[in-house]
């Protein structure tokens, strides 16, 4: 991507998001959310992340592409695990990070 | 207790804050590492930072710049990542409204999940008093120093991590180390769960498009359970998201 396509993202991405946190304090009294879309929107992070970090893992090489072995796999479970019982961030990552080098020493 | 100055209310927003910076300082490194690792100038890098602040946006820019995916797609992506951002607005604005646009502007882009989270915690357990947006504006400003500092000290030492150590894959081991934690129900287990199947089912859509399905997917889904498990007794008030970031 060329340098002015890139700042042109980041530039649109911070209007952007500045604009939804301004919203209602800006628009306060004039404008209510309905009732469904505060609801829906309460299980955008959990979906949307889910979205991201799945095919991250399954697909090591950025497209549908499966990959025999792939170690990214077990890593990620083990991972998973270690978030689920202790919701430590600097845990979940080293797990997760040195399960993946683990399993590429032992060539899986 | 009730602040007696702005700076005393101010100075216990910031120390509020101070335990959770090791759950950010990890994704800020990781962060700056990542865009190091892309070809990117540090600063492009901090350029970058400044105008998202909004790590889990820039995370998943990265992640799509590194798969080669449409500048437009990324944005869209970016913003629907940020949509939550109008949710904690919604909350906030009865307490911040009232204040001038120098004020709310700054304190604006300032939100966070962190900010939001202990500003909501704060105002339910004391109530509001005219110091209230000094302790909101300690936590935002505490938080975003932590989120910059962090993502500086990832493009410094970017250059110097070998290509070996795979570290891309802890752009999603962060995805799930910050969903893993909050799936407490069956509706977003099932948001999740769903999104993450369609994704990884529509990986050839072009555009991007996978994605965008797989949320409005997990949102669909989370919506019906949410909708099947509920009972008339206690039907959904319109002080459910504060309950449940509480």
């Amino acid at each position: 991507m060329s340098e002015l396509a890139l700042w042109g993202m980041f530039l649109a991405v911070g209007v952007g998001t500045f604009l939804m946190r301004l919203s209602f304090v800006e628009l306060y009294g004039r404008w209510r959310m309905p009732e469904l879309l505060n609801r829906a929107l309460r299980y955008v992070p959990a979906s949307v992340l889910a979205a991201l970090a799945l095919p991250a893992v399954v697909y090591p090489n950025g497209h549908g592409e499966f990959v025999l072995g792939n170690p990214q796999i077990p890593a990620a479970i083990l991972a998973a695990l270690i978030a689920w019982k202790t919701r430590n961030t600097v845990l979940t990552l080293a797990a997760g990070m040195g399960a993946l080098w683990l399993f590429k020493l032992a060539g899986l | 207790m009730q602040y007696r100055s702005a700076r005393e209310a101010f100075l216990h927003g910031v120390r509020t804050l101070m335990p959770l910076t090791p759950g950010v300082i990890p994704f800020g490194l990781v962060t700056g590492v990542m865009a190091i690792e892309m070809g990117m100038s540090p600063g492009t890098a901090m350029g970058m930072t400044l105008l998202f602040y909004s790590g889990s946006a820039q995370m998943v820019a990265l992640q799509l710049l590194h798969n080669g995916v449409l500048p437009v797609a990324i944005v869209v992506t970016a913003l629907i990542i940020n949509l939550r951002f109008v949710m904690y607005s919604a909350s906030l604005a009865p307490h911040l409204h009232h204040l001038p646009r120098r004020w709310t502007w700054p304190l604006s882009y300032l939100l966070s999940d962190q900010s939001f989270a202990l500003f909501s915690l704060r105002f339910s357990a004391q109530g509001q008093d005219r110091f209230t947006h000094y302790f909101y504006a300690g936590t935002a400003s505490a938080m975003w120093l932590a989120w910059q500092l962090s993502v500086l000290a990832g493009v410094l030492l970017g250059a110097s991590i070998p290509e070996s150590w795979s570290l891309s894959f802890a752009i999603p081991l962060s995805f799930l180390a910050l969903l893993i934690p909050n799936l407490r129900s069956a509706a977003t287990l099932g948001a999740a769960t769903v999104g993450g199947l369609i994704a990884v089912l529509a990986i050839d859509l072009p555009y991007n498009l996978g994605l965008v399905l797989a949320s409005a997917g997990g949102v669909l889904a989370g919506l019906l359970i949410e909708s099947l498990r509920r009972s008339p007794l206690n039907a959904m008030g319109p002080d459910d998201i504060e309950r449940e970031t509480r």
